[in-house]
């Protein structure tokens, strides 16, 4: 979707504020959403590229408007209540109004350091050979995808160059649509910043894609 | 509604002094802590474990090993992951990991203009200006006015390599070891390196 969270080559947010001696958290309800996000995440219920997706169709100005925590739990709250474990009532009264739902993992304070040492590794096997080798010039597709993809408007439609292989990775445009991991192979393609915003300099984006936005150039 | 227990709003006792969504978030804790569907001691473990345990300190002995020890450097630039995960950093948000060595003629930059990936294992959780629109936005398109703003300004002819982390590859930066720190060890050397330099936006001298 050409949504409001594709950032990249806005000019007029702003100078950068950067602060000084920055606290990991500044409001304690911050950290209470760091936490909840984390701990619902084990229920399995949705996946990183669907909570991506959710937090990405916010209305833009709302988007724009939020912070990066107000961002987060809007998502898993829509999340929650879409699978039917909460209501938007039972948040407004603060206690349970409607039986809950089984759960198939709860994560306990014991588990929180071996499920964060794991992660979510984004790998998967797959048979499928690269297309594009080391140092091939590649193109982008000029594409506008319905859903979610990792593929910013910036790098749409612009010739690059491959400067890394990853392997065959979850494919986000189709793990958000809840159609599984569909791995494909995953580049580091570079751009030159001449070519992505005709400017006279060295400089280069370095962008990864997967190999279903690439073609031959 | 009673003061909860795990929260600590000490300045707040009284709740409707809360914003929104404070009051927001701690309706929704007692909801889900009630449902059964979170336990509150879980949450705790999560909050202190990236405010005390994960934080730009592990990524400073990366660092700091990489300038004293060349075989490590080597590692780190054919298989970051492993590299770091030998020191004990590995993990959520840093299972694919890839370090970006600076050079006199190359400065790398580390971005996500989609949202607001970071390497958690090595760096913790991420400073406001990276996840923030401003950041977001200019970094791909305008990395050396972004960097004046961090008191930052390279060579005309140093090159810069902006990467934005769009899939769950994550990016450290190796900046280059500061002039005048021969006689340092690792220990005093990771005590030079700073978040930004491992993000890009600063230079150490």
């Amino acid at each position: 979707m050409n949504g409001p969270h594709d950032m990249g080559g806005f000019t007029h947010f702003g100078p950068v504020k950067h602060e000084v001696n920055e606290p990991v958290f500044h409001e304690n309800w911050e950290a209470r959403v760091l936490a909840l996000c984390l701990a619902m995440d084990s229920s399995g219920l949705w996946n990183v590229d669907i909570i991506r997706h959710t937090r990405e169709s916010l209305p833009p100005l709302k988007y724009w408007s939020s912070s990066y925590y107000a961002i987060r739990i809007e998502a898993h709250i829509k999340q929650m209540v879409k699978h039917g474990l909460i209501t938007e009532a039972e948040i407004a009264a603060g206690r349970a109004e409607v039986p809950p739902r089984p759960m198939k993992a709860v994560l306990s304070a014991a588990m929180v350091p071996a499920v964060l040492a794991r992660g979510g590794p984004a790998n998967r096997s797959s048979n499928a050979a690269a297309r594009f080798a080391y140092g091939n010039r590649v193109r982008t597709l000029n594409m506008s995808p319905e859903g979610h993809t990792r593929f910013p408007r910036y790098a749409r439609g612009k010739f690059g160059e491959i400067v890394a292989l990853h392997g065959t990775h979850v494919f986000p445009d189709s793990s958000a649509r809840g159609s599984g991991d569909d791995p494909h192979w995953l580049y580091t393609v570079r751009f030159t910043a001449r070519e992505l915003w005709g400017h006279d300099n060295n400089d280069s984006v370095m962008i990864d894609l997967w190999e279903p936005y690439l073609e031959p150039a | 509604m009673p003061h909860d227990a795990h929260t600590h709003d000490h300045d707040h006792d009284d709740h409707s002094e809360l914003s929104p969504i404070a009051l927001r978030v701690r309706a929704l804790e007692s909801l889900l802590v009630e449902k059964g569907y979170v336990d509150p001691a879980a949450l705790d473990v999560l909050i202190e474990t990236y405010e005390t345990k994960v934080g730009p300190r592990n990524g400073a002995k990366v660092v700091a090993k990489a300038w004293t020890d060349a075989a490590y450097a080597d590692w780190l630039k054919q298989d970051a992951t492993a590299a770091i995960a030998s020191l004990g950093y590995a993990g959520r948000q840093g299972e694919h990991m890839v370090a970006l060595f600076n050079t006199p003629d190359s400065h790398n930059m580390v971005v996500c203009t989609l949202c607001s990936c970071y390497p958690w294992p090595v760096l913790g959780l991420p400073p406001v200006w990276y996840k923030s629109m401003p950041y977001r936005s200019r970094a791909v398109i305008d990395p050396r006015g972004v960097l004046k703003e961090f008191n930052v300004e390279l060579a005309a002819d140093t090159r810069i390599d902006v990467w934005d982390s769009t899939a769950e590859i994550r990016y450290i930066v190796i900046p280059m070891r500061p002039g005048g720190t021969e006689h340092l060890n690792e220990e005093q050397l990771a005590g030079r390196v700073t978040r930004n330099s491992m993000i890009g936006t600063e230079v150490l001298a």
